[in-house]
């Protein structure tokens, strides 16, 4: 440090002005590939919030039933199609905190239906960490703690009630452990026998890779819904409803394979050549070592980001085998099993909540797709 | 004379791969435990109807139910020959309908060109709807004729077919008086063709075809503006520009030409899944085609049925896609003749 004639403290060391660039330039280059491309990922805007907001969403699974005031199957025999409710603060100009109005429900004999009236007279105040019917907490510890319940004789109807008098907010909330993870499941067959195939088709060649071509050629060339409905309609009836949940996982990820086992086939082709392999090869690898460590390292970014995108087919595609009852089946809580009640037009006309499990389907696929695409624009770190 | 050799090379494989495809359906249809028939024999037995019984007995002799199942496989589809003589898929008898008592042909009958029109009107609607928004899209590319095609699209895209189905259905019943539900007005079924019922048809397909075909039209618009944009950073689209030519002309002339061939090899990636949709929006809408039927026939394990409908439902995407195939080879004197090599 200088201190010049006109009191002014000056560095020592020589100015460079391209010295930050380079240091982030260098700091990029010799960072690892995640964080490379998590940096780009960042830039995706909606990719981004997309993927918090699954993420979220699966953090949620496990604890579906403490958010939801009820139980899946809870009946409320009084409140048949009982429209939803809305959370107050304010009654009649002074603050009482969160409470909801009681419904009375009076039979209309013009229209033979059951209309409710929200009782304003009264607020009924919701209690929070309160008990209210058992479940099991991920699936293994029972509680009967909710995160908000109505006190006693009053309803707390978020979404409305469906013609059983089942609450549609708890029962969504219950609907997703089994919508979402549909597609996890899926996706999971999806890719071992995609990678199986793909790798063993690229790597061997020869006649192995001719016969697993023509089979992915023809079982793309199918339609996928039909052969779905066929090997769902193969389930036997008498099954619980675990084992179909899992069975239908299944049969969504057997149809889904070929796409992906073609693009592992057709970078395998490529890479195949490479030196780092037949060095490899050269020092005694076997090809299951060679597959396994130094080809699908390559290119598992690439496979995650179209898993991303094909996830939500399959969760349409229960969506569908259920909604036409092929699918999960009734005591099992799905999103399809939801809107299986609201086939009718004339119903949902009416009763217009009971169709509202079509609204989580539509963010939950469209925030997939956004994710897919973020992941895949952002897997290249170096390209511009 | 060389697209002639490649069509016939390529029907010669759809064939095979319409005989692998019939084994497999076959499997399919057979994976559940036991059949129509003996279902309904240990039903009338427990309800001691003897009569019914021996009806059922007889019929599983006539349709050879009580061979092995490979030979069932060989009989259904006309190789070997069954209790009477060849009749099998080849020789055009598509069997017995067990549920209806009434021969397949016969029940599926009108279903199956109602089927083929669904289809053909949604591949139109794909083509009509995403040809000139894909370009648009292009052309105007980050205003907001992009994005919004761009929203419509991804929105398309994430929204069930049959949802869509049932809104749309409402809406237009409501505001714009379409017609609610089947193919045709109820008064014109069996009846011989006419221009009523040729309009009556038309009115009951536009609400189908739009379901059917947004989320084809959507994907396939998205690869058209990829192309595009592609072909419009291009150094001969700047000459045609240096030299004078209108936008509107360049664009028509050369990058959608080039853009264009994607565009025909692609209704053959898209058929599948548009015929898939077509058959689960027909059993939402209650279209007469034969999507319901084949609903039924898997719940009722009908097999002769069900297995008649898929076998349809194939042909109907492979003969798609091999005319998307030939048809690319005729646009594009690129690509070579010979089956392609990886």
């Amino acid at each position: 440090m200088t201190v010049l004639p006109d009191g002014r403290y000056v560095d020592d060391a020589p100015f460079d002005p391209h010295a930050g660039l380079q240091a982030v330039e260098r700091k990029d280059l010799d960072a690892p590939a995640h964080v490379l491309v998590w940096r780009k990922f960042k830039t995706h805007r909606l990719g981004l919030i997309s993927g918090i907001f699954l993420l979220l969403c699966y953090l949620m699974l496990p604890f579906a039933g403490f958010i939801a005031p009820y139980t899946a199957n809870e009946r409320f025999s009084e409140n048949l199609y009982s429209p939803p409710q809305a959370i107050h603060l304010w009654h009649e100009g002074t603050f009482v905190g969160p409470h909801v109005y009681a419904m009375t429900s009076e039979p209309n004999l013009t229209t033979f239906q059951w209309e409710f009236k929200p009782d304003t007279s009264t607020p009924h105040r919701l209690s929070f960490f309160c008990k209210g019917s058992s479940y099991k907490l991920a699936g293994l510890v029972e509680t009967d703690r909710h995160l908000f319940c109505a006190p006693d004789g009053v309803t707390v109807f978020l979404w409305g009630s469906d013609r059983l008098g089942r609450d549609m907010f708890s029962r969504i909330l219950y609907g997703a452990q089994l919508s979402l993870t549909v597609g996890l499941i899926g996706i999971t067959v999806s890719f071992v026998l995609g990678i199986f195939f793909g790798s063993v088709a690229g790597y061997f060649g020869g006649s192995i890779d001719w016969v697993i071509n023509r089979v992915i050629e023809i079982l793309r060339s199918l339609p996928e819904l039909p052969l779905w409905l066929a090997l769902s309609a193969a389930v036997p009836s008498n099954w619980g409803p675990v084992a179909v949940f899992f069975i239908i996982s299944i049969i969504l990820g057997i149809l889904d394979w070929p796409g992906l086992a073609r693009s592992v086939r057709a970078k395998f082709l490529s890479l195949r050549e490479e030196e780092y392999v037949r060095a490899a090869e050269m020092m005694g690898a076997t090809p299951g070592r060679v597959i396994r460590r130094h080809l699908l390292p390559n290119f598992t970014s690439h496979l995650i980001a179209s898993a991303t995108l094909s996830i939500p087919a399959m969760i349409l595609g229960e969506t569908a085998l259920s909604y036409l009852g092929l699918g999960l089946r009734a005591p099992a809580v799905s999103w399809g099993v939801m809107l299986n009640d609201a086939q009718n037009l004339v119903n949902v006309e009416i009763y217009w909540w009971t169709a509202l499990p079509m609204l989580p389907i539509i963010v939950i696929v469209l925030a997939f797709n956004f994710l897919g695409d973020g992941l895949r624009d952002s897997l290249d770190p170096y390209e511009q | 004379m060389l697209i002639l050799r490649y069509a016939i090379y390529r029907f010669g494989t759809m064939l095979l791969t319409l005989l692998v495809v019939s084994a497999l359906i076959f499997v399919i249809i057979n994976l559940p435990p036991g059949d129509f028939l003996s279902n309904q024999i240990a039903e009338l037995k427990s309800t001691g109807q003897s009569a019914g019984v021996a009806k059922a007995e007889f019929l599983r002799k006539e349709y050879a139910l009580d061979r092995p199942l490979w030979q069932q496989y060989l009989i259904w589809v006309g190789f070997i020959p069954g209790p009477h003589g060849f009749s099998g898929l080849i020789q055009g008898d598509f069997g017995w309908s067990f549920s209806a008592e009434r021969p397949v042909a016969e029940i599926v009958g009108d279903a199956l060109w109602l089927t083929v029109l669904v289809n053909l009107a949604a591949v139109g609607f794909v083509y009509l709807v995403a040809l000139p928004l894909g370009v648009l899209a292009a052309a105007r590319s980050r205003t907001w004729v992009d994005y919004s095609s761009a929203f419509v699209g991804y929105l398309g895209l994430a929204t069930p077919n049959f949802l869509l189905a049932l809104i749309l259905f409402y809406y237009g019943h409501r505001y714009m008086n379409l017609p609610i539900g089947g193919l045709m007005d109820p008064s014109f079924e069996g009846q011989p063709m006419s221009w009523e019922k040729v309009r009556s048809i038309l009115l009951h397909l536009i609400v189908p075809t739009f379901v059917i075909g947004t989320s084809g039209a959507a994907a396939m618009m998205q690869r058209l503006r990829a192309n595009m944009l592609d072909e419009l950073g291009k150094p001969y689209v700047e000459t045609a520009i240096a030299k004078g030519m209108s936008p509107q002309r360049m664009l028509v002339k050369y990058p959608l030409r080039v853009a264009f061939n994607p565009f025909v090899a692609d209704i053959g990636n898209l058929l599948p899944s548009m015929v898939s949709g077509s058959v689960l929006v027909s059993v939402v809408l209650g279209l007469q085609t034969i999507g319901p039927i084949l609903l039924t026939a898997l719940k009722t394990q009908d097999q002769f049925l069900a297995g008649f409908v898929l076998m349809f439902v194939a042909l109907l995407t492979l003969l798609g896609t091999m005319i998307s195939d030939v048809l690319l080879v005729l646009l594009d004197p690129r690509i070579r003749y010979e089956g392609r090599e990886a």
